[in-house]
């Protein structure tokens, strides 16, 4: 009993050690920035591989999503005679919510997983010791840019969700259901916000990316420099990503509810 | 130190370094002097990947000195360690190309970050390089394409890429064949010589050190046992150099890391005193 109390302790004081050691590291990324700016190649490079190479899985999850929502919409919609609402409801739910914490947890294990284990395998290889033997350092060079690729191509891929998934919910309700195309149209204009929804929507996958970037390349910086210490370090961030994601998620809805 | 510090391109002065609690080097002294090539011998562990960290600062003494062209290298800051380590170039103990770089590039890298030229001369100088370690075919290849020998050979060819003043060499000859060897062994002299620069070979190949370089050092359990050139070493009388040139399993180099009584850890009951050979139990 006692001891599990004390493993309870150890495992909390550890994770807030964790906590602040990344955002010592996210400092550190910042102060480091320069060279994924002004060689802006290597960060391209880097969106490449972050961002190009998840866009189908985010395309392919988001039409599914978006016909699914489209049928359970649907489905609930016409108990009210408000089938023709159908486009709103996608629109609102991919927007607000699914579209930036969906992409967020696919992101996570498809890039994310991808840049901790690129990370610790040099560490484990000893390239980033060999880089800063040459008088370069690895948090510019290596670390940075695929931070600013993750906090960069996460929006536009949430956004692309977002997009492919209204385009789901609109192939659901002409096609199957039968709803007006200028009608779907519409009430899906009048009814989404630009500054609530859209907006608040963007602020959120930015949020995400970061989040999710900072503890990808920190998972990997970190990583015990050997093969099962490269394969825990790229479970954590998948793991801890989407916790993190969750948790960060509930706060900044509760922020951006409207009072009415 | 005996000799005066203008002759000498990286001195360690009276070093000690722990992991931890754990000391590795005690109290290392040694002189590596200007345009000559000098071994670092030392049995696995003995903390010589760790002295080469040391003169490369990536590590810092708890005591002593580390001067290299004369500068203190723990008082250096972090650009003026950088512009110290673009005077070096490192062989690491695996190599440590870059994986997702193609051999070109690799050797190209230090050249791009470093300096402005254009990428027609970035190419005749990384042609330069491999030929000089006898690869120019491979500059299209993949690390993960290449065998263990032309693997360290496309490290050595990315080491000097700058034509460094240091170059720092951490066991090359491991794991070789004896064809690659003596190719890695005879490129380390020639390339010491054709830049003028000076060289640390870090190994225990005593064999191939003998031949190639200028003056050696012994480290035993964080010490210097020994030193000398190699024809003071081949003739050297002292137990450990002994040991050490002529490969016996006995000597001041204990075969069995310390442990606990064998019989005991095994369960069994304590044994007779070992009767001595000859005679008949
Ligand atoms: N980062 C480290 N942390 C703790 N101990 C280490 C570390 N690196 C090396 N050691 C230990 O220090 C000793 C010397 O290591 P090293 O310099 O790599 O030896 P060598 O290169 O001579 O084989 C070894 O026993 C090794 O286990
Ligand atoms: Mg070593």
């Amino acid at each position: 009993m006692i001891d599990a109390i004390r493993n309870l302790g150890s495992r909390g004081i550890s994770s807030v050690w964790r906590a602040g050691a990344m955002a010592r590291f996210f400092m550190l990324i910042l102060a480091n920035s320069g060279m994924s700016f002004r060689r802006f190649q290597l960060t391209i490079r880097e969106i490449y591989f972050a961002g190009v190479m998840s866009l189908v899985i985010i395309m392919v999850s988001g039409l599914f999503i978006g016909m699914v929502l489209g049928l359970q919409g649907f489905e609930t919609l016409q108990r009210y005679n408000a089938e023709e609402t159908m486009g709103v409801l996608v629109a609102l739910t991919l927007l607000r919510e699914l579209g930036p914490v969906v992409t967020a947890l696919l992101f996570a294990s498809r890039a994310g997983s991808a840049i901790t284990a690129e990370i610790g395998l040099m560490k484990a290889t000893e390239q980033l010791k060999a880089m800063d033997m040459m008088a370069i350092d690895p948090m510019s060079r290596v670390v940075a840019p695929r931070f600013w690729a993750g906090a960069i191509s996460m929006p536009v891929l949430a956004a692309l969700f977002s997009s492919t998934g209204i385009f789901g919910g609109y192939l659901v309700a002409i096609l199957l259901v039968g709803i007006d195309s200028g009608v779907f149209w519409s009430n899906l204009h009048a009814a989404v916000d630009f500054r609530y929804d859209v907006l608040n929507g963007i602020v959120k996958s930015v949020v995400f990316g970061v989040a999710i970037s900072i503890i990808a390349t920190f998972e990997g910086f970190d990583a015990d420099p050997t093969a099962e210490g490269v394969a825990r370090a790229t479970t954590r961030t998948v793991v801890t990503s989407a916790l993190t994601v969750l948790l960060l998620d509930l706060i900044l809805t509760g922020f951006m509810l409207r009072g009415d | 130190m005996s000799s005066s510090p203008s002759q000498s391109f990286v001195e360690i002065d009276n070093v000690d370094f722990s992991y931890g609690k754990r000391a590795i080097l005690k109290g290392i002294s040694l002189n590596v002097p200007k345009g000559k090539v000098v071994a670092i011998m030392g049995g696995s562990g003995c903390g010589k990947t760790t002295l080469l960290r040391l003169i490369g600062g990536q590590l810092v003494p708890s005591k002593g000195m580390v001067r290299v062209d004369g500068q203190d290298i723990a008082a250096l800051d972090r650009d003026g360690m950088y512009a110290m380590r673009r005077k070096m170039g490192m062989l690491f103990q695996f190599g440590a190309l870059f994986t997702d770089m193609s051999v070109f590039d690799n050797i190209a890298f230090q050249l791009r970050e470093h300096t402005t030229l254009p990428e027609d001369m970035i190419r005749d100088l990384v042609l330069m390089k491999l030929d000089a370690v006898g690869l120019r075919g491979t500059a299209k290849l993949f690390p993960a394409e290449l065998s263990g020998g032309m693997a360290r050979r496309v490290a050595l060819a990315r080491a000097v890429a700058l034509d460094p003043m240091l170059i720092m060499y951490d066991e090359p000859f491991a794991g070789l064949d004896p064809i690659s060897l003596s190719v890695v062994g005879q490129t380390i002299r020639k390339l010491n010589n054709a830049l003028g620069a000076t060289s640390i070979v870090v190994t225990h190949d005593i064999v191939e050190s003998l031949q190639i370089v200028d003056y050696l050092y012994f480290v035993s359990e964080g010490r210097i046992v020994g030193h000398g050139s190699p024809d003071e070493i081949r003739n050297s009388d002292e137990p450990f150099i002994r040991q050490f040139v002529h490969a016996e399993l006995d000597g001041p180099v204990p075969f069995h890391y310390p442990a606990g009584n064998y019989h005991e850890q095994l369960g069994l009951a304590p044994v007779r005193p070992v009767t001595p050979k000859g005679s008949r139990p």
